[in-house]
């Protein structure tokens, strides 16, 4: 039997659905119109105003937001409550060194951690459930996100963050943990250390596990299940419109809801921003109905992926989407942690290093590594190897403090790195997804 | 009067010193010392040529990072102590030695040389001197 957090809204009908849109999305624009300045400004530029927006529908008036106007209103830009009435912030990488700030209200604390509570019901938790959180805490969303739909649900919460394997798996056991919240590739290498030390998928008190913030396949989820004796969940969200929770898959693991009582998702051709028909791949987009703090309208995610509002067995009738199969730019994810090669780049010129470098990302047993390939020159040469190997480390401390993730900087030989027609390619991801 | 060393970045991958010495051996320069420091990823080979000036042109013309860097050579006795005995004097004079390597002699097969990197050649060398040891000339290598 399927188990629901709040099954009147997950099990709306349409129309239901489609009335509280209405209502959410006309109040939502006033609001931001009259909050925002900046909202204002770029609808007054695409000449729409409130008073145009009466349905959901209207919402294809409206003009698209991107990383790009985050970077130009950081830190306080987009901000549509006062501070006063903010509670609390996460963060995640912009396209260079500035980063993206989202502020919360408790109100949007309170419907974000709703939506992770939807995604561990439906996966199977419910107050009797030891529900292990190894997701970073911190800035980042994962952590704090699946933490609070963990206790709203009344699980039993084991707030371990990331890291430190032997203490994960010395809780999983000590503790009966029954669920697992992190990256696919941790729960994959935290699966392999357990079968290393003898483990057997049946003596593992784990029965599902969330797993998001990057990219897996179905081959992962099976050896994932099959090494943790597990069923495996997909969640997908990003710090922009919330964090993990967005979206959730059921039992019936065709896709993941979309909450959309919170969230109206769309389609576009990233080429144009026409609206595709259901069914269709292109870019999505998403609109926050009811947040206050840091409501994006339009925020163009990148991710390339199928909506579909085809009747679920699972009872929930919430927009599905397929899981992204790419991006529209050039963003990687690597280890659950977004990061732009414009980041990269913005390093190494600050660090007086000329462009000349290469981004390699590769999947080695389950986790991701990166490598940043710096060609050396002749005025970074010297005959000591100490002075270059210190310049190595202070370039690879750079990259840690501005991607958050630690990355292993190789000097090569001058114009050894890979040019197609003149142009240097600049990321080499050999991870087979 | 210092012996000029180039100084050359390798990676650390199979034949990228082999590129180095068809280099020099293509334009007939002799190595006279060598010495190889690495890192796992990349490495940096000193060489003391027979014709610097042949030796560098070749190298960049390959496309590789090569330098000139100031060294000191002295030669020691063949037999136990030699380089000790030497040691005691760098230390008297509070020389320090950033790295060092040895090469043989080609004047004389009874002693062999030794080179040294340290971090001001001409005043280290003065000190030295003043202690009564003679460094080795370019020529004499």
């Amino acid at each position: 039997m399927e188990n629901y957090y709040q099954q009147a809204i997950e099990c709306a009908s349409r129309e239901e659905i489609i009335a509280m849109q209405n209502e959410k999305l006309v109040k939502q624009v006033r609001r931001v119109w009259e909050a925002v300045p900046y909202y204002r400004k770029k609808m007054q530029d695409h000449g729409v105003t409130p008073d145009d927006i009466r349905s959901i529908d209207d919402i294809k008036k409206l003009p698209f937001l991107s990383k790009a106007d985050l970077r130009d209103s950081y830190p306080y830009g987009m901000l549509a409550k006062p501070l006063k009435d903010c509670v609390r912030i996460q963060s995640t990488s912009g396209t260079t060194g500035k980063r993206v700030v989202a502020f919360y209200t408790q109100h949007d604390i309170d419907l974000w951690e709703e939506c992770c509570a939807r995604a561990i019901v439906a996966a199977g938790g419910t107050d009797e459930d030891v529900c292990q959180v190894s997701y970073g805490y911190g800035l980042f969303t994962g952590g704090p996100g699946l933490n609070g739909g963990s206790h709203k649900v009344g699980c039993l919460t084991v707030p371990t963050s990331s890291g430190n394997t032997e203490r994960q798996i010395m809780f999983i056991m000590d503790l009966k943990a029954t669920i697992l919240c992190c990256t696919p590739s941790y729960a994959a290498y935290l699966g392999e250390s357990m079968k290393e030390m003898g483990l057997k998928p049946e003596d593992i008190p784990l029965k599902a596990g969330i797993f998001g913030a990057e990219a897996w396949s179905e081959e992962m989820r099976r050896s994932i299940e099959q090494t943790l004796g597990i069923k495996a969940y997909d969640i997908y969200g990003l710090t922009e419109i919330s964090g993990p929770g967005v979206a959730f898959e059921c039992s019936a693991q065709q896709g993941m809801h979309i909450n959309e009582d919170h969230f109206y998702a769309e389609i576009i051709d990233p080429d144009t921003g026409e609206v595709l028909p259901e069914g269709q791949s292109g870019e999505l987009v998403f609109t926050c109905l009811d947040k206050e703090a840091f409501p994006m309208i339009r925020y163009r995610t990148r991710d390339i992926c199928v909506l579909t509002r085809e009747k679920c067995s699972c009872g929930r009738t919430h927009v599905r989407m397929r899981k992204p199969q790419g991006r529209s730019d050039d963003m990687l994810i690597i280890r659950g942690v977004n990061v732009f090669p414009s980041q990269i780049e913005t390093v190494l010129l600050n660090q007086g290093y000329a462009p000349n470098y290469q981004i390699v990302v590769d999947r080695v047993n389950n986790t991701d590594t990166l490598d940043v390939l710096v060609e050396m020159t002749p005025e970074m040469f010297t005959d000591n190897l100490g002075d270059i190997t210190a310049r190595q480390n202070r370039l690879a401390a750079g990259l840690l403090s501005m991607l958050g993730i630690k990355a292993k900087v190789s000097l090569v030989a001058p114009k050894s790195i890979t040019r197609s027609e003149g142009k240097a390619v600049r990321v080499i991801d050999k991870r087979k997804i | 009067m210092s012996v000029r060393q180039i100084s050359v970045f390798l990676e650390n991958k199979p034949g990228t010193l082999a590129q180095l010495t068809t280099a020099l051996a293509a334009a007939g320069v002799n190595m006279r010392a060598l010495s190889l420091a690495e890192t796992n990823d990349f490495g940096i080979a000193r060489i003391i040529a027979d014709d610097t000036v042949a030796a560098m042109t070749v190298l960049r013309d390959a496309g590789m990072i090569a330098t000139l860097t100031p060294v000191l050579a002295y030669a020691i006795p063949n037999e136990a102590g030699g380089l000790n005995k030497l040691l005691a004097v760098f230390n008297d004079a509070r020389v320090n030695i950033v790295y060092m390597y040895s090469c043989l002699s080609a004047r004389d097969n009874s002693e062999a040389v030794m080179i040294f990197r340290t971090a001001d050649p001409e005043k280290e060398e003065a000190a030295l001197a003043a202690r009564g040891l003679v460094s080795i000339s370019q020529e004499e290598l």
